[in-house]
């Protein structure tokens, strides 16, 4: 199917007083012949934007569960390939924008120009590189906002105002705000200070902000989506593949989904 | 042309600051801090007082007579890394970085550790200024290293076991680096090696470049000329980019860097990402890395758990490429052997990590009789590792 554009995904919530849920799934886990299914199931259930992790062996920016999905995934052998042909199976009968979700490495090892075309034949809408911040790679980062793929960046708690712009500037689809220090996984509670430090971005940037790290229940993604343009659940839904299986990780994006239009 | 490019921390391609969002302003605050310590007098001035009172620099260069008989060349100079407090190399960079992250307010210091040196060094350095320390290591380092381990301990670190992927330095990295990135605010991570994101691999060889300035002077000294070649280990590169620094003006000295070919570079099992791997980004920078067709890296393997890293200090990775350094290996067993027969021929017993060095120059020392002074960097003592050679060769557990 001709797939959604990010920007479009945004605005259909946007216009009816509502945020994008984006969930994210390791490509690979907890099967390795499953993502197709799971990318399916998650997009029936409401997902507006699927973030697609591809894993790599040091995922140095992850916690516990992201990390556990990711060894997990490479040991039933999924490549960067297999990712590309899960999401063309996807593509097949779905719509919903995927960002793709990447450690560098095995995207320089591919070739980043061959990754971008295939990535793009393979029904990407977007692309998020967790390790190449903005101004660490002029070349690369120019070759990705080139391609037809949103070049997702994040903004952290820890960084500085004229950076902030800067960022704002070099991003398209969505800007991604961590919303605390610290590596992915779910957290108990959010900071205080999220409304205020989300207002901010706002006024510095045109592009949806959406809002992850930490959050894993319906009442935080309601919480979130009451600030923010997005909210993105990431650990909680990993765990929940994993212990429970698909139906059950589907039963839980509709549970955020209901949370997030009841807040 | 040998001299670094500055723009963004690289030497040449390599280099650079690939991390998460999260750490680009401490890594900015870091390089600030460093730029005004180097032009500070103050901050100098202690840390000389530090290396001379404490460390109990200079260290040593010893000629080497027997050693030197052996491989068939009069002149054979070790410089005496090893009898530094703590027992090696890694004390110079740990004493800089932990005044610099006083300077900065940071009230606790994180490491990742191999074969426990920089573990040691920076526990020691924590001790000494009142810092709060945690050291992260893989679960396999802290079996083969258990001596360093009670070390840590004694001097007040806590010491993280690392359960996760290699369960090696690799790993025990990734966790400081996660740790780094959750408590950036009040914490500061002192790298061990000249690897890392910008500005730590151009910082470390800074701190370390004190090997290779006293090394200079006391071969000119000594022989009244500079060395023929000079020859160190290298894991991560730090005591190697420490002593070549000096030296990288100086184009009539070659610059010589030892890898740890394991098993052997032809059985996979080994960790000489000079000479088997290929550029691409690990721990916040590009260099030379141990990967496999798609990009994920490669298991390590050493006798050495100071060597046992796939990746390896951008630096390197730029003086290979113009080829002002060249970069060799040899086998666990070569090293082995090393380990025995400095200890018999000079009463001296080296690390493992640094009988890398001095198996190279048993093996292909006499090739430079007739060309000058070999100078070997002996980074570390071997203490660490007596009861590991013990086990490794079969004589079961001495402790």
């Amino acid at each position: 199917m001709t797939p959604r554009s990010i920007s479009e995904a945004f605005e259909r919530r946007r216009a009816v007083g509502q945020a994008a849920l984006i969930p994210y799934v390791t490509a690979g886990h907890p099967r390795p012949d499953g993502t197709a299914d799971i990318l399916g199931a998650l997009a029936a259930a409401g997902a507006d934007v699927v973030e697609l992790g591809i894993p790599f062996s040091d995922p140095l920016a992850d916690g516990p569960t992201i990390q556990r999905s990711s060894f997990e995934a490479l040991r039933g052998g999924t490549t960067v390939h297999k990712v590309l042909d899960a999401l063309r199976a996807f593509r097949a009968d779905s719509d919903v924008p995927v960002v793709l979700f990447s450690y560098l490495n095995p995207l320089v090892r591919y070739g980043m120009e061959a990754f971008l075309a295939d990535a793009v034949r393979s029904g990407a809408q977007g692309l998020l590189v967790t390790d190449l911040p903005v101004g660490s790679d002029p070349g690369l980062e120019e070759e990705i906002a080139h391609s037809r793929l949103d070049l997702i960046r994040l903004v952290a708690p820890t960084t500085d105002p004229e950076r902030v712009e800067r960022i704002a500037a070099a991003s398209s689809g969505f800007l991604y705000y961590i919303s605390r220090t610290g590596v992915t996984g779910a957290r108990a509670s959010l900071r205080d200070s999220l409304a205020e430090e989300v207002r901010a971005l706002r006024r510095v940037t045109e592009v949806p902000v959406a809002v992850g790290f930490g959050i894993s229940t319906p009442d935080q993604a309601a919480a979130v989506a009451a600030v923010a343009d997005g909210v993105v659940v990431g650990s909680a839904l990993v765990q929940t593949l994993e212990e429970r299986g698909t139906d059950a990780g589907a039963t839980f994006v509709q549970a955020l989904r209901k949370g997030m239009d009841r807040g | 042309m040998t001299e670094e490019t500055t723009l963004q921390g690289r030497f040449g391609r390599f280099g650079g600051r690939y991390v998460p969002e999260t750490l680009m302003h401490a890594l900015d605050e870091l390089e600030a801090a460093y730029a005004a310590a180097q032009t500070d007098r103050g901050f100098t001035a202690e840390l000389d007082e530090l290396l001379a009172d404490f460390v109990g620099r200079p260290s040593p260069l010893q000629k080497a007579k027997r050693l030197g008989e052996a491989v068939g060349h009069p002149s054979v100079y070790l410089k005496r890394e090893d009898l530094n407090h703590t027992g090696a190399h890694k004390i110079n960079n740990t004493l800089g970085q932990v005044l610099l992250a006083r300077r900065m307010g940071k009230s606790r210091i994180i490491a990742e550790t191999g074969a426990g040196q920089h573990g040691v060094a920076t526990a020691t350095a924590c001790a000494l200024f009142d810092l709060e320390c945690v050291v992260y290591m893989g679960r396999e380092d802290i079996e083969r290293q258990a001596l360093n381990v009670y070390r840590m301990e004694l001097l007040g670190a806590e010491v993280r076991p690392v359960e996760s992927g290699t369960r090696t330095l690799k790993d025990a990295t990734n966790e400081a680096i996660r740790d780094w990135v959750t408590n950036v605010e009040s914490t500061h991570y002192i790298i061990g090696s000249v690897v890392g994101p910008a500005p730590f691999p151009r910082m470390v060889r800074d701190f370390q470049t004190v090997i290779g300035r006293e090394a200079r002077a006391q071969i000119l000294q000594a022989e009244g000329r500079l060395p023929a070649a000079v020859v160190a280990c290298v894991g991560g590169g730090s005591n190697a980019m420490g002593i070549f620094h000096a030296f990288v003006p100086d184009s009539e000295v070659e610059l010589i860097g030892v890898e740890a070919a394991g098993e052997g570079i032809a059985t996979g099992h080994h960790s000489a990402s000079l000479a088997a791997g290929d550029p691409g980004v690990l721990h916040g920078s590009l260099s030379y890395l141990l990967q496999d067709a798609d990009g994920q890296v490669a298991p390590a393997h050493s006798v050495s758990a100071g060597l046992d890293y796939p990746g390896v200090g951008p630096e390197h990775a730029f003086l290979k490429d113009t080829g002002r350094a060249s970069y060799t290996s040899v086998t666990d067993t070569e090293a082995l052997d090393a380990f025995h027969r400095l200890a018999r021929l000079e009463g001296i017993i080296p690390a493992l990590e640094s009988a890398h060095a001095v198996a190279y120059v048993l093996r292909d020392g006499g090739d430079f009789r007739a060309r000058g002074p070999v100078v070997i960097c002996l980074s570390g003592r071997g203490d660490k590792d007596v009861a590991h050679v013990a086990r490794v060769e079969g004589r079961g557990r001495l402790i």
